[in-house]
């Protein structure tokens, strides 16, 4: 569903963000895309969704070329950005306006969507917080029917009861033929929503794999279970028990702990390659 | 839903459906949730509850009827409690009989507790 290719870019006069970068995804599935401040997540959402373009390589979605903003592929894209554009419009309204666009809109999903999170539409957006327009925005992306549905930090600003709707609602709209990508740091909220797992860094993705092969393939273990620190890929003391990272023997089935892979990845990016297999 | 720290995630949604079929929350030979229902109830990718599925249906557990849905097998029952008793056994058991050495424990203590535990 979406390939790139040797993609690189820079914006004016800086140095460059990304070097050949490459990345295949296929639909399905719901991504996480994990990334340190300032690696680049946001540019290279905003590359996938056509609204930057790259410097060179080669970048497809539905077999279209974002950049060239064909009507056929902005009708099934979604981006909720993370900081969100002001509107003086009635909730309602922006329906009427914008749903037009998405020939697969779905009126019952999205009417079911604001009931979850409890928003009437005949609000203005611009009466509401950040953390309710957000609920607005996520309810209109997942009743949009697209296919590629992007989300930058969906959780941030939402409260409490909102962020176990928003996993709920992502849960139930998910379909074989969707790809729900999701940038984020808050590996806690939606840890259990996402079946993979993307890293960026340095301008490169140096991790793209499957939760199912993560968890068959790394096991995560407390310090004192497996004393042998040659054997740690990775390890964090903490309160207590140590935690640490060890390539899967027994095959553990060990529930995948997200922040001390990712810290893991980005401290040794050669001990966490993706084969070329995968 | 908080999950533990020590088992993946789909064996630990197995785990729950597991517990409803012992429990005769889910009766045999009835249809159970979707794996769609279930996803949205735990909060987690229906991928994930989808192994779950996968792994009771290949324990035998539960069954599914193309196009209406998963049921639990007519000795779903009988076949959850041997899998969850396998699990004691060379799991949980392992891990007390660990403890016991570790704090100089004898099998009579616990024999004893045992036998006195509702009187």
């Amino acid at each position: 569903m979406i390939s790139v290719k040797n993609l690189s870019f820079h914006y004016a006069k800086k140095k460059e963000l990304f070097h050949e970068l490459n990345l295949e995804l296929g639909q399905g599935n719901i991504v996480g895309l994990l990334g340190k401040n300032g690696a680049g997540k946001t540019s290279l959402i905003k590359i996938l969704t056509g609204l930057l373009y790259p410097k060179a390589g080669e970048c497809q979605m539905l077999g279209e070329t974002p950049s060239k903003r064909s009507p056929q592929f902005l009708s099934n894209v979604y981006f909720l950005p993370e900081e969100i554009e002001e509107s003086n419009l009635r909730m309602d309204k922006h329906v009427a306006l914008y749903a037009p666009f998405y020939p697969k809109f779905d009126h019952e999903a999205f009417a079911s969507n604001m009931t979850s999170f409890g928003i009437d539409s005949s609000e203005n957006l611009k009466n509401l917080s950040y953390g309710q327009k957000k609920q607005f925005y996520i309810s209109f992306g997942l009743a949009s029917g697209c296919s590629l549905l992007v989300f930058d930090e969906p959780t941030n600003g939402l409260d409490i009861p909102s962020k176990s709707v928003f996993r709920k609602l992502v849960a139930s709209s998910m379909t074989d033929d969707k790809l729900i990508l999701i940038s984020t740091h808050q590996v806690r909220d939606l840890g259990n929503l996402i079946d993979r797992v993307l890293v960026l860094n340095n301008g490169a993705i140096i991790f793209n794999k499957s939760t199912e092969d993560i968890s068959n393939q790394y096991d995560f273990v407390s310090t004192d279970n497996v004393p042998d620190s040659t054997q740690w890929l990775y390890h964090e003391r903490g309160l207590g028990n140590g935690r640490a990272i060890v390539r899967s023997q027994e095959h553990l089935e060990s529930k995948i702990d997200l922040e001390l892979l990712f810290s893991g990845i980005v401290a040794h990016p050669e001990k966490f390659k993706t084969t070329a297999h995968e | 839903m908080e999950f533990e720290v020590n088992k993946s995630i789909f064996l630990q949604i197995a785990d729950i459906m597991l517990s409803m079929i012992i429990r005769k929350q889910w009766k045999e030979d009835e249809r159970i949730p979707s794996v769609r229902d279930l996803a949205v109830e735990l909060e987690v990718n229906p991928n994930t509850v989808m192994r779950a599925y996968t792994h009771l249906q290949e324990s035998e557990i539960i069954y599914n009827k193309r196009g209406v849905g998963y049921f639990v097998e007519k000795n779903g029952c009988a076949k959850a409690k041997g899998l969850k008793k396998a699990e004691f056994l060379t799991q949980d058991l392992p891990q007390i009989f660990d403890k016991m050495d570790v704090l100089d424990m004898s099998i009579d203590e616990i024999v004893e507790l045992f036998n006195n535990r509702k009187s």
